[in-house]
């Protein structure tokens, strides 16, 4: 049956039941003058904003998170003043991020640094980035801390220098430990999109809202929203664990 | 070939080695022996720079490798290193744990690396586990192929860090067997073990060390048939 024709069919109706009633909010919310478009719209945004958010996350992270490894692995008496000055500004970095909430990340950025910016969005996925970045570096780094020292000495012992010991030995291991933890940033990093539509950045729960300001219906708008966020981190924790079997081949015995 | 001058060793304010002098010539087979805590561990890590010595001096092969501005990478390519807990990399097979350090340190080619990693194998009997990853091995299994893996480069001296502590008593055997032959070859040796046997037969020199000292130094019969200090006789009575 059309959903229109359905819709017309119960809105004829004098005392409509409680599905009908619902079916009737749902069609407002998705099927009238086309809204579900402008989901999808908001679903592109957050991709969008995801992508950028973990590209700038990611590298932040490694960046961050090889200073203070390299910096906390220097033999004693060899210590490089330079790296200790770079180190001490990516502690204050990983402090003052993950001592403020996002919200307030946000704002600042939004409406303090970037004021005058009309490209809200863009702004959003650079603060969530930037944000991303300090949680992955200290993933990483605990990944790294946490590799028995035994595999460093083995590799340095065989006359590997450090940055071969850790990429073909450390990163490789530490990288399998930390995918747990780090798919599960990112699903937090993909749901925190949510958040940039207090600066008017325009994704899913934007849309949504200015659905709710029309019809005055909220729970059919914000369903949908949670539903489709539900199923993007679904399609990601497919994949996640399909990348975990492939890097468990090395555990077979 | 070896020359420590001094040497001496603190971790925060707990002295672990104290102004030790010693001399490692080519071709011997030293045997370090002592209590736990003695810092016979620390001494064989001094000397490929796995601990950085707080004072004195190490010489190998007329190279000062405590000198900062020395090359360590280039130097350890000569210095095999046998760890107690085998430390092979899980994430390789055991071909490319063999093969990764000659050929990363441009050694070797890929094949000559491959032809070496099987001749060697073969040698300790692994032959058909090339290509197994080492959860896949038993203890003296994996300790035999990390033995093969410091070999690979071809050093001049192998520093064993207690290479028979972590097995099971039955699978002891086939690791000193390994380090036996090796010993026949004349492969200059450094063994930190509790194993008095292979002391005996294999070592031409044993040091008994203690507080961070070596308090007392033999050809091995006669340092097993008549030692002179009270602390040594003391050790030897509880060990043998």
């Amino acid at each position: 049956m059309n959903p229109t024709a359905l819709y017309e069919a119960f809105m004829a109706l004098e005392d409509p039941g409680f599905w009908q009633e619902s079916y009737m909010q749902f069609y407002r919310a998705w099927f009238y003058e086309d809204r579900w478009m402008t989901y999808f719209k908001g679903l592109g945004t957050t991709l969008y904003v995801t992508v950028i958010a973990l590209c700038i996350g990611v590298v932040l992270g490694v960046v961050v998170a090889t200073i203070c490894t390299a910096h906390d692995q220097q033999r004693p008496g060899r210590r490089n003043p330079v790296l200790g000055l770079i180190n001490a500004v990516c502690r204050v970095y990983v402090t003052v991020i993950r001592g403020t909430p996002m919200m307030v990340q946000l704002m600042i950025m939004g409406f303090a640094i970037f004021a005058s910016s009309r490209e809200k969005t863009l702004v959003g996925a650079l603060t969530l980035g930037i944000n991303s970045g300090a949680y992955v570096a200290e993933i990483i780094r605990g990944g790294l801390m946490s590799l028995d020292i035994g595999q460093m000495e083995a590799g340095r012992s065989l006359g590997l220098s450090y940055l071969d010991t850790m990429r073909f030995i450390v990163v490789p291991q530490a990288f399998k430990a930390i995918l747990p933890s780090l798919g599960n940033e990112f699903i937090v990093l993909l749901k925190d999109t949510s958040l940039i539509s207090v600066v008017a950045g325009k994704e899913i729960i934007y849309f949504a809202r200015a659905i709710v300001t029309d019809t005055y219906e909220p729970m059919a708008p914000y369903l949908i929203t949670a539903a489709m966020y539900l199923v993007l981190v679904l399609i990601f924790s497919w994949l996640q664990g399909k990348l975990e079997r492939r890097l468990r081949q090395s555990d077979r015995r | 070939m070896i020359d420590v001058k001094h040497l001496s060793k603190s971790f925060g304010n707990n002295l672990v080695l104290d102004d030790i002098s010693e001399h490692i010539h080519p071709g011997e087979k030293v045997v370090i022996i002592g209590p736990s805590g003695s810092g016979k561990s620390t001494f064989l890590r001094c000397l490929n720079l796995l601990e950085t010595p707080t004072a004195g001096t190490i010489t190998f092969e007329g190279a000062e490798i405590t000198d900062p501005k020395c090359d360590i990478d280039k130097i350890r390519q000569h210095m095999g290193m046998v760890f107690q807990h085998f430390n092979l990399f899980p994430n390789m097979t055991i071909r490319k744990n063999i093969t990764l350090a000659p050929v990363r340190t441009k050694l070797m080619g890929q094949a000559e690396a491959d032809d070496t990693a099987t001749a060697l194998l073969r040698r300790v009997g692994l032959e058909e586990k090339a290509d197994a990853y080492p959860a896949q091995l038993s203890g003296g299994q994996k300790q035999r192929i990390a033995i093969v893996r410091a070999l690979a480069r071809r050093p001049k001296v192998m520093l064993f860090d207690e290479p028979t502590s972590a097995l099971d008593p039955e699978m002891v055997g086939e690791v000193l067997e390994v380090m036996k032959e090796l010993a026949e070859e004349g492969m200059t040796m450094v063994v930190v073990t509790h194993e008095m046997g292979f002391a005996r037969e294999v070592g031409s020199r044993v040091l008994f060390m203690d507080g961070g000292h070596i308090l007392e130094q033999n050809e091995p019969h006669a340092f097993f048939a008549n030692p002179k200090e009270q602390r040594t006789i003391e050790f030897l009575s509880k060990v043998l």
